[in-house]
């Protein structure tokens, strides 16, 4: 199975690398049109904001080429948003492939933004990426941004309210907690997108 | 509902995780990836590394423990010391930490914070504070405290400078009340509780946690998102298993 990253600029590839590695897989970092249409999975990580994420994939003139693919793509944080329709964070279009908005947390004195640490996730809807989710299962979450809940709402946390933990739509799935660094959950949760 | 985190520190030195006493005397407790996988292994949330020794001798941080532990570790790592600039930033990160957290680097040249976020994101960017009260009962920031010889007294005062630093765009800090740390004597819950009334970003408390009821104080009294300690972990004297038992008995929201 080849299993790509999409070299979007995002500072925790690394950390999605190692994950993979530790599952057996041996993703290629890649930003070549070819190489991500060919591959059998494409991950889209990212950390950092909507807009340079969004003008990155622009400059490397993958937006169409995203948009098109029909294999299992996977969309880690700011790659989950990127997936989406539109982002808050600086009012920015995004690949509009899920149609959910983006919107900041809006922070009270109970509610400090950004949310991040451990939370915990409750499945909205059967789907083989939730494969082994137990109601107790924690993952890690750094993020100011959310994606409200909506009907491509597979899992969703609290955090003074739900948003999207888990979202897909056909092919495009995205995680807004990070996998890599979730422990066995967040493992198990990547090893059942490498089964899609 | 989001857990409160527990976060041991290893301070590093040399390739070694050290601890010292107030700041001082370090000696070596053992092995970076190992104890990494020991906390992991134990429940720790998180871990932040403090390559101590980075700031004072000008130097950045060796990103080649970074990627070791980037490698094998499956729960998010800060990695702190030396950071001065935005590549500086950029190497650690991408040999793999999740957060970078700036102290010394950051009174030096306060703008580093503002361009660190805007780099990386402010939830990459940690900012760590060592704290101390004064003789007229004003806490006051340190800078260079990995050393003792090197650690200077600034007249910049504790919270003016947590709100300026969030202003900047620390996405979390992690205040070191240097009054408590190493001697096991509970948290400094009323400086942390004035410290949690300034801070709109998640805080993270740290020094002198000695026993469970430290950890709970922190976060039902003082409302911490997170509390860090290290001799108590790296000694054994406190198991995290039992601690996290311990604090969701007392009514904190922990992962187990």
């Amino acid at each position: 199975m080849s299993v790509v990253l999409v070299d979007a600029g995002g500072t925790n590839i690394g950390s999605v690398r190692y994950a993979l590695q530790r599952l057996g897989v041996d993703a290629a970092l890649t930003a070549d049109a070819a190489a991500i249409r060919a591959a059998d999975k494409v991950i889209l990580p990212g950390v950092g904001a909507a807009a340079p994420g969004m003008a990155r994939l622009r400059e490397l003139g993958l937006v169409e080429l995203l948009r098109s693919l029909t294999q299992p793509v996977l969309g880690v944080c700011l790659g989950m948003q990127l997936l989406c329709a539109h982002s808050e964070e600086g009012s920015t279009e995004c690949l509009g492939l899920i149609a959910a908005p983006v919107r900041r947390f809006v922070e009270t004195a109970e509610r400090r933004v950004p949310h991040m640490g451990w939370n915990t996730m409750v499945a909205r809807q059967p789907h083989p990426l939730l494969a082994g989710l137990g109601d107790a299962d924690q993952a890690y979450f750094v993020h100011s941004y959310a994606v409200a809940v909506g009907e491509y709402t597979l899992a969703t946390a609290d955090y003074g309210g739900e948003f999207s933990a888990v979202i897909a739509r056909d092919n495009f799935h995205g995680m807004q907690f990070h996998p890599e660094r979730s422990a066995a959950v967040g493992a198990r949760l990547l090893r059942n997108f490498l089964d899609l | 509902m989001l857990s409160r985190r527990i976060i041991p520190c290893l301070d590093v030195r040399d390739g070694k995780v050290v601890k010292g006493v107030r700041f001082r005397d370090h000696v070596v407790m053992g092995e970076i990836v190992e104890l990494a996988l020991r906390y992991r292994d134990e429940g720790a949330d998180e871990l932040v590394f403090y390559d101590i020794t980075a700031s004072p001798e000008a130097r950045s941080v060796d990103r080649q423990w970074v990627e070791r532990v980037a490698r094998v570790l499956d729960i998010p790592f800060c990695v702190a010391g030396g950071i001065r600039s935005v590549d500086d930033a950029r190497a650690v990160l991408h040999a793999g930490a999740d957060k970078i957290s700036v102290n010394s680097p950051a009174l030096e040249r306060p703008e580093l914070i503002d361009q660190l976020a805007a780099a990386f994101g402010v939830q990459c960017v940690v900012v760590g504070i060592d704290s101390l009260r004064d003789g007229d009962g004003a806490w006051r920031v340190r800078q260079y405290s990995g050393d003792p010889g090197k650690t200077r007294a600034l007249a910049r005062g504790t919270l003016d400078w947590m709100i300026e630093v969030q202003q900047r765009g620390a996405g979390e800090i992690v205040l070191n009340c240097m009054g408590s740390d190493g001697v096991r004597a509970g948290y400094d819950l009323e400086q942390l509780s004035v410290a949690r009334a300034v801070c709109r970003v998640p805080l993270i408390a740290s020094g002198g946690a000695g026993a469970p009821e430290h950890f709970r104080d922190a976060f039902n009294a003082a409302d911490m998102d997170g509390a860090l300690a290290a001799s108590v972990f790296h000694s054994r004297a406190i198991a995290i298993p039992e601690l996290k038992r311990y604090l969701r008995g007392q009514g904190v929201a922990v992962r187990l």
